[in-house]
Parts: structure tokens; C-alpha cells; sequence
């Protein structure tokens, strides 16, 4: 009976433990997926979720044109299609705003971070990742923003933007960040 | 609370499974072999001024027997008689029990060190094949198992044994919201002993061993750019050898040790190098507009292979490791092959294999060009062989999204997946 009762109690804490260590992970799809019944399952809504989520991180912090919803400065994430590093069309004016932003302020300075999902090999990803960023890269030089005042790096699946699994967390997870660096 | 529960958990360990008290790994075998070897292995005999032996050896002996899928001991309770001298063995026994082969022994404390002196027998030849003797201090016990492991394998398989040798690994763990602690360990085959070798709140990467096992390479992050460093074992020092700017990623030691090739993106688009570690010298080896990276040598270190989606989707290409050469395609099957890895024969070639979105572990065999898929997951990633080339360590993620380690045959036979109990587990890499 004894030993009946320490089984119970190593099955009970082996649940109970992965159900703690996993807590995080689950939550995080949860709300994924959450929003995703909620509202409508376009790209541009999961464009503006996590345009909000990562928040501003600098000097552009006085700008209000940051903050407005309908200025293409508020969206600092250019989401990609799988296994690809070209630009979508609808993020166009998205980096030209960030260009122009650029070119007025040339003392600002970003990182360019570049994001694959899960899938696939993590070394590869890192490479998608670094193709991605220099997509935009390219455009923003395009526009003549000087070299000094853009970096990038790549993340590749080492830092996703949602934990979930499926399509809706992949979207999310295939993405450039454009972060702008403290003054 | 998740410290309670650890403690819970930790305990009720204690309790069912004293062999694994200290361990961080559980192993368990999900697909096994039908025709595994039949062995009696008894509890070692016992001299000393403790009740038991500080470990149990016959324990740790059985688990690395039976986790090779090649053998299946025989339980303790099923076992007519526990000689522990080979004069009373009664080959009629363990012949009626069906055994091929017997393993007895004794272990004996002799001023402060153990003295460890056991047999092997074949059951139907009736004679001894093997017969050891060891003298060892207390903390070599563990090692000490694996050594008579790996004797018994070699002598039984005429294959070497892996049981004395170890894992790198990457684990990440949540901290706080949107934090994570990365760290790079090493543990012994079986996940006992697990020494962290790096711990950072950036990403970790890609560990991969010197030829020798005396040295780790890594990718790590600082200030936002990677890096790629060399870590030596014994002294703990670490040495950063690529922080060009772009990707510094995919080490790779040539299997003599003095060459590392690795993926640098400086000139533009990512492709393979190979570092002279004396000299410093830094040959570019491959040129394409795309992504080319995940180096591995041949034996001879005279080519590499790589993947590249120079063709559009990544493939695995094989170029000469001194430059200046032209890449072949050598994968054709699925849409998908990357991280390839070859055998230490050179023989196989163990990749990421993806068809219509589930990524596999598939092995190919270099002469023949044969494509054999070993699993059946939908995220199995990063391949390592073992030194003997008879199992591959691959990460997979659980039915909870949870990184975990697993193990396959080359065959595709037998699989065990190493559990652990904290954190996401990944990037094995098995040591030479």
C-alpha cells in the first residue's frame, strides 16, 4: 500500500510539474488563439497586435506619430511568408515612413531583427532571418538612409514573438523587428 | 511551489528508482527490438564496511545494455541463483532461462578505493570470454560502469561502445515574462552529471565537439551581433573565434581538429569558411547568392557537405573543403534537406528531412544515394550520430511543445526518448 501511495504521489507530481513548467507556454497559445477567434483572422489585425506589443523603446518615445494607430510609423514588425525574405506589398509603406523617419532624424539608430518560425533546421533559420532583414535593409539604403544609422541581426527561431504552434503563431514568428536604439 | 514539486518529484524518484537518484534524465524506450540478446547480468558481490556499495554498479550496467537496444537483461527476480563467483555457475540455469551470455562480479573495498573484478560467460559454450579487474576511487565508480559496459558491448557486438562517452546540449528556461536563461551543458550518455558550460539570457547555439572531446565550439550572442566561441573543457577558458559582422554560426571541426568551418555572412549573403585555427587564415569555400551554411566534414576532411537553397528550396551540396571548387547537389528526395551530418565513417549522412511540412530525421546512404526516414515527428531537428554510427540524437518537441531529446537507430528500429526534467531541451551533439 505504501509503495501504491508513493506511485500516486510520483504520478501527481510528474503532472503537476510538467502542467507548471509548460503553464507559460500554454497561456501564451491560449491567448493567441484567443484573439485569433475574437476578432477577424486577417493579416492586418495580427500586424497591429504585435505592432502594440513590442512597444517603443527610444528617443522616437516623444513622437506621437509612434503612438497614432493610423500612421504607418506605429507598425514596427514586417511580417513574411514562409521560407521567403521578400517584402509584402502592404508593408511598403511601412518602411517608407520609417525611412523618411530616418532620413529627418539622422541621429536615430535601429536594428533591423530578423525572425524565422520553428520549423526547419536553427541554423538555417538564422540565414532566412539575416535575408529578411536585409530585404528591408535594402529599401531603407534605397531611400538613402546612411549606413551607420541602420545594423541588423538574426534571431532566427531563438526568440519567437508567440510560443503557439500552427499557422497563427508561425505568421507571427516570421518577421522583422524594427528596433529603434536608446539616444 | 514548482521548487516543492521538483522536491516531490525528486523524492518519489528516490523511491522508485534508486539507480536514477541523481539523474536529470529519464530515459524511456518507445520502439524496440524484437531480436535483443538475452543477457543475465547479477548483482555484483559486495565486501566493505557499508551495507551496499556506494553505487549500483549491475544497475547502471543493465540500463546501458538494454538502452542500445541491442541486448535484453534478465530481471533480478527471475534469476534461479546470484553466483557471484565463477565457480558456482551452473550453465544448466541460465540455458533453462533462455540467456545467451552472463555477466557476474564483485566489488570489494580496499583501503579506501574499490576493487571491481567481474566475469563474462558465454551460457551455451560454457566458457568465460571476458574476465576484468579494476581498482578505482569512489567518485570513478559511475565511469567504471560504463567502462564494463562498453567491454561487453565491444566483445559481444564487435562495435565500440558509447557508454563512457557524453552529450552537449542547449536548454532554455523561462525566468521572467519575455526572458529567458540559455545554457549550454554537458552531461554523460545516460544524462547523469550534467555540468552547465555556459548560462546567458541570449541565445545559445550549435555546440559542436573538437575531434579530441576536449573542446566545445558555440554560437553565442552579445550586444545583439553572434559570436563563435571555443571552449576548452578542462580549463574552463573560452576563446572567441568569429565575430565578423553578419551571421557567425554552424561550427564545424575538421576532424583533424585544425580547421573550423563556419557560416560568416560578412561579404553578404551567408556562406561556408573554413578558419585555420593555427594560422588564422580564413578561406572562403563557398560563393553562391544565397543562403549556404551547416558545414560537415568528410572523414578526410578532404569535402564538405552543406545546405544551400542556391536551387530555391535548401538542399544538401557537396564541395571541396580547399575552395575553388563547384558544389553538387546531392540530395534530390523531399523539399526539403538541411543540417546535414555526416557518420564518422563517412558513410552516412543523417539530415532534416521535410515533406509537405513535417520535418523528419532521414538518413542517406552516401554511396548509393538511398534516403531512409527514421521518424515520424513534425519537428525533429538537429541530428547527431553517435561515435560508433549506430544511433542518431535528434531534438524533437513533446505532445506538451516541449523541447526533448531523442534517440534512433540508424535503422530506425529501436527510439528512446530522454526526458528531462526542466526547461526545453535541444541541439544535442553527441562527443566523439
Amino acid at each position: 500500500m505504501r509503495i501504491n501511495k508513493t506511485i500516486v504521489v510520483f504520478i501527481m507530481s510528474t503532472a503537476i510539474l510538467s502542467a507548471c513548467s509548460s503553464t507559460e507556454e500554454k497561456d501564451q497559445s491560449l491567448l493567441d488563439s484567443d484573439i485569433f477567434t475574437e476578432e477577424t483572422d486577417t493579416y492586418q489585425n495580427e500586424m497591429d497586435l504585435s505592432g502594440e506589443q513590442i512597444g517603443l523603446e527610444s528617443g522616437s518615445e516623444s513622437d506621437p506619430r509612434f503612438s497614432d494607430p493610423t500612421n504607418p510609423l506605429s507598425k514596427k514588425t514586417i511580417y513574411f511568408m514562409y521560407n521567403s525574405s521578400q517584402v509584402q506589398q502592404e508593408f511598403i509603406p511601412v518602411i517608407a515612413a520609417h525611412s523618411q523617419y530616418f532620413l529627418d532624424n539622422p541621429s536615430e539608430r535601429i536594428i533591423l531583427e530578423g525572425h524565422a518560425d520553428e520549423r526547419g533546421s536553427r541554423e538555417y533559420n538564422i540565414a532566412l532571418g539575416e535575408q529578411r532583414a536585409k530585404s528591408i535593409l535594402r529599401m531603407i539604403k534605397v531611400q538613402g538612409v546612411s549606413n551607420n544609422q541602420v545594423e541588423i541581426v538574426s534571431y532566427g527561431e531563438e526568440k519567437p514573438a508567440s510560443n503557439g504552434m500552427g499557422e497563427v503563431a508561425w505568421q507571427l514568428n516570421r518577421r522583422v523587428e524594427i528596433v529603434y536604439l536608446g539616444r | 511551489m514548482p521548487i516543492l514539486f521538483r522536491k516531490i518529484l525528486f523524492i518519489s524518484f528516490l523511491v522508485l528508482y534508486p539507480a536514477f537518484s541523481r539523474a536529470e534524465l529519464v530515459i524511456e524506450i518507445t520502439r524496440g527490438v524484437e531480436k535483443a540478446v538475452p543477457i543475465a547480468i547479477v548483482p555484483f558481490g559486495w565486501q566493505g564496511n557499508t551495507l551496499h556499495a556506494p553505487i549500483n554498479l549491475v544497475a547502471v550496467i543493465k540500463a546501458n545494455l538494454s538502452r542500445s537496444g541491442v541486448f535484453k537483461p534478465l530481471a533480478e527476480t527471475d534469476m534461479l541463483a546470484q553466483p557471484t563467483d565463477a565457480k558456482k555457475v551452473r550453465y544448466r540455469n541460465w540455458q533453462a532461462l533462455g540467456q545467451d551470455y552472463l555477466v557476474i562480479g564483485q566489488v570489494s573495498e580496499v583501503a579506501g578505493r574499490y576493487r571491481i573484478q567481474f566475469q563474462l560467460f558465454d551460457v551455451y559454450k560454457r566458457e568465460e570470454i571476458l574476465s576484468y579487474r579494476l581498482l578505482v576511487a569512489e567518485q570513478e565508480l559511475r565511469r567504471s560502469a560504463h567502462h564494463i559496459s562498453d567491454l561487453v558491448y565491444e566483445k559481444l557486438t564487435g562495435k565500440k561502445g558509447v557508454f563512457s562517452t557524453h552529450l552537449a546540449y542547449i536548454t532554455s528556461t523561462s525566468v521572467e515574462s519575455n526572458k529567458k536563461r540559455y545554457k549550454l551543458l554537458v552531461a554523460d550518455v545516460d544524462g547523469f552529471n550534467p555540468k552547465t558550460i555556459v548560462s546567458s539570457f541570449e541565445p545559445l547555439m550549435s555546440p559542436t565537439w573538437s575531434p579530441d572531446g576536449k573542446q566545445i565550439a558555440y554560437v553565442a550572442f552579445e550586444n545583439r551581433h553572434s559570436v563563435i566561441f571555443i571552449h576548452t573543457l578542462a580549463t574552463g577558458k573560452k576563446l572567441k573565434v568569429a565575430s565578423f559582422k553578419g551571421i557567425n554560426g554552424a561550427p564545424a571541426f575538421s576532424p583533424d581538429g585544425k580547421r573550423l568551418a563556419m557560416t560568416l555572412s560578412k561579404d553578404g549573403s551567408p556562406d561556408i569558411y573554413v578558419l585555420n585555427l593555427a594560422s588564422g587564415d580564413l578561406l572562403k569555400v563557398t560563393k553562391s547568392y544565397g543562403i549556404d551554411t551547416e558545414a560537415t566534414w568528410s572523414p578526410d576532411g578532404q569535402f564538405i557537405v552543406y545546405t544551400s537553397n542556391r536551387g530555391g528550396k535548401p538542399q544538401l551540396y557537396k564541395i571541396s573543403s580547399r575552395g575553388g571548387g563547384s558544389p553538387r547537389r546531392i540530395t534530390f528526395d523531399g523539399d526539403y534537406n538541411a543540417r546535414g551530418q555526416l557518420s564518422a565513417d563517412g558513410k552516412s549522412l543523417a539530415m532534416v528531412h521535410a515533406n509537405r511540412g513535417d520535418y523528419r530525421i532521414a538518413v542517406m546512404d552516401m554511396a548509393t544515394g538511398l534516403m531512409n526516414v527514421l521518424t515520424a515527428g513534425r519537428f525533429d531537428e538537429s541530428p547527431s550520430f553517435s561515435p560508433n554510427g549506430d544511433m542518431i540524437l535528434f531534438a524533437s518537441k513533446n505532445s506538451a511543445r516541449k523541447g526533448v531529446l531523442t534517440a534512433v537507430s540508424i535503422d530506425g528500429r529501436m527510439q528512446q526518448n530522454m526526458g528531462f526534467d526542466s526547461g526545453d531541451v535541444r541541439e544535442p551533439a553527441w562527443s566523439p
